[in-house]
């Protein structure tokens, strides 16, 4: 059973000014599967479509952007959502919060300033669910703090009196009031430095662990995929480059793009001189021909250039989009 | 040693700020009693590195002449920074030091064209006359970068991917044929598969134009792969500053142990280590105000004593430790 199918999406940016149109597009003809109880990791480089991809599938779509075709289910227990046509109302009232929730960069930016912690919990709290009994309220959320091992003493601080990475797992104490089905979190360890990463990255495996949900997690470091992750998705200019568990991706990647992302960067105590890919990432509103990797691809074959290869499957669980690479016979 | 030789000589330099209201508010010292210097003859790459909030920033401000010390001074090439007071004065010293900024996007204006910078750096800077003349300036410290003026002539940032736009940023901070370059996270903001080509930017810039190099950063690998030294900082201090090999290689100070086991390498062999739980501390400015070592709330080692007292300033081998372990020079943990 998955908890969420998502097949063929092509989401676009149609903007039209003056009559000139323009289409950017995002996300095009991306399918895969969220299982229940796993950490997900997405990767890639920024415009590689990685936010409009979460932004779709958490239902935040407004234009410009738009669904142009394929599906998006989720299986929620017994409640089944389909999220391309549901209703305003209905994602407010019991998708949003309660079965999805989201982990964002910048947890400065999620907590009001001006407002201590427990009044953001108070209001969240409140817009999904009325809070009938205050003390209840603060019993629950107090017990709440405990059970993710934060100190209580934070309800009752101001966001600046805390530090990056208690800011950050405060925004993940958040996110996890309802004890939702899938939590989203994007790129949540950006801007920390490595060990308050690493604190704040135990705390999501922990919870994960804890209450057996789904952790789509995305982020550009591989370091910390290869870390946390359950199986890993590498995105390219708006299209699934490789898919595989973490392990098959780490030892054996198979696409060009994927093999750059793991040995470009230097690991602690490497001097030997690492290179850049050649060019830039592209421009999604006028993508390269056939393989959109091509124009930078160390291993470019004429095939390439004029035929998109397709997500295929060569080993168990494990799909690759590139012509270099083989169909298994599974 | 005399200081003449020293290209960067920072002496017990002290940053205090006064945050919080009128009356009551709190002292936060940003950077605690920290020297270090650069020498003048061999250029080198030195990084600071270390958490957010523990004073890099704070320190570069103060070599960029942006923010005079509390206490301890600046000198740049034997002259107190202090005593820079005319702005004619101001511009020479601009034009030793340079600084390369974090966002490329954030450093250019996005409605102006990416060379128009350059020209006027060089003419500002009196480098050239007019703009004809500074075209070939341009062009040279392009070169420098791997770029070439007609390849960003007449454009805007958004037209350059981030790593060529980091480039001509630095394009722009070797014009005026800067001794030292200050680069405050230079690469975080680039897209991975391009950041290696501003790492080795800088270290091609140290050996070709004997530019020397403030890396700050808190990407340890990056440090390790170009930097010659390092000085690792917590809560204002740096707690341990030395060869990059003997520090990372062989760290000392407990925090610098906690650091380096944290980095997260692309395998999964290290997982389970990886996820041994650590402690973090709740407020910054708790641990500003701690009494003794910054670390002592978070120390695997502590004793009685790093509680009471700041730690000395330890010489163990080439390499300097702010630690009660190893209080002995022996470069072995006492007990």
């Amino acid at each position: 059973m998955t908890l969420l199918g998502v097949q063929n999406l092509c989401a676009y940016y149609r903007t039209e000014i003056y009559g000139i149109s323009r289409t950017v597009r995002a996300v095009d003809g991306v399918s895969f599967d969220l299982l229940p109880d796993e950490i997900y990791g997405v990767a890639g480089e920024s415009s590689c479509g990685k936010t409009t991809l979460i932004k779709v599938i958490s239902g935040n779509i407004k234009p410009p952007l738009k669904v142009n075709s394929g599906s998006i289910n989720y299986h929620f227990g017994t409640y089944d959502v389909d999220m391309v046509h549901i209703s305003q109302e209905e994602l407010r009232r019991t998708v949003r919060w309660k079965e999805i929730s989201y982990v964002m960069q910048g947890s400065m930016s999620v907590l009001n300033p001006v407002r201590k912690i427990i009044r953001t919990f108070e209001d969240i709290v409140d817009t999904h669910e009325r809070i009938t009994d205050k003390k209840k309220f603060l019993e629950k959320t107090r017990e709440h703090i405990n059970r993710l091992g934060l100190p209580t003493e934070i309800l009752d601080s101001y966001p600046h009196q805390l530090s990056g990475g208690m800011r950050q797992r405060v925004a993940i104490a958040l996110a996890t009031v309802f004890q939702p089905s899938l939590i989203i979190a994007d790129e949540p360890t950006t801007a920390l430095d490595v060990v308050v990463q690493r604190g704040v990255l135990q705390m999501i495996k922990d919870i994960q662990a804890l209450s057996n949900n789904t952790v789509l997690l995305v982020t550009h470091d591989m370091a910390v995929h290869a870390n946390v992750a359950d199986r890993v998705m590498i995105m390219y200019a708006g299209r699934i480059a490789e898919e595989a568990p973490t392990e098959s991706i780490f030892n054996a990647p198979l696409h060009p793009y994927t093999q750059h992302l793991i040995r470009s960067l230097p690991t602690l105590g490497e001097r030997s001189t690492k290179a850049s890919l050649r060019g830039a990432p592209p421009n999604l509103a006028n993508p390269p021909s056939g393989c959109r990797f091509h124009v930078r691809c160390p291993y470019v074959m004429d095939v390439c250039r004029t035929e998109v290869p397709d997500l295929v499957p060569v080993r168990e669980n494990h799909r690759v989009a590139c012509h270099l690479v083989k169909e298994a016979s599974l | 040693m005399s200081t003449t030789e020293k290209l960067l000589d920072v002496q017990h330099v002290t940053v205090e700020f006064h945050i919080g209201g009128l009356l009551g508010g709190l002292l936060l010292v940003a950077v605690n009693d920290i020297s270090f210097s650069l020498d003048g003859d061999r250029p080198e790459i030195f990084t600071l590195a270390g958490e957010s909030g523990s004073g890099k920033t704070t320190l570069s401000r103060l070599i960029l002449r942006d923010l005079e010390p509390t206490q301890g001074k600046v000198l740049f090439e034997g002259r107190d920074l202090a005593t820079i007071r005319k702005r004619s004065e101001f511009k020479e010293f601009m034009k030793k030091v340079q600084p390369v900024f974090q966002n490329p996007f954030e450093t250019f204006s996005p409605l102006r064209r990416v060379d128009a910078y350059l020209v006027d750096t060089a003419v500002n800077f009196g480098m050239a006359s007019n703009r004809r003349e500074s075209v070939q300036i341009v062009d040279d410290a392009l070169g420098n970068v791997g770029l070439s003026l007609e390849e960003v002539s007449r454009r805007y940032p958004h037209e350059l991917s981030g790593g060529q736009v980091q480039r001509v940023s630095v394009a722009r901070a070797l014009i005026s044929h800067p001794k030292l370059i200050l680069a405050d996270e230079p690469v975080s903001m680039v897209d991975a598969s391009l950041r290696m080509e501003i790492v080795n930017l800088f270290r091609k810039l140290r050996d070709e134009q004997k530019v020397s190099v403030i890396y700050i950063t808190h990407d340890l690998a990056t440090a390790y792969y170009i930097s010659d030294r390092i000085g690792i900082m917590l809560r204002g201090y740096i707690v341990e500053s030395g060869p990059v090999e003997d520090v990372l290689d062989r760290p000392l100070h407990p925090y610098t142990k906690l650091l380096k086991e944290s980095v997260p390498e692309p395998t999964t062999k290290e997982r389970e280590s990886w996820a041994k739980p650590i402690e973090l501390g709740t407020t910054e400015v708790k641990e500003y105000g701690r009494v003794g070592c910054k670390f002592a709330g978070r120390c695997p080692q502590v004793m009685d004593i790093c509680r009471q007292a700041d730690p000395p300033d330890v010489q163990v081998g080439l390499r300097m430790v702010k630690c009660y372990l190893y209080r002995d020079n022996s470069g072995r943990p006492a007990t």
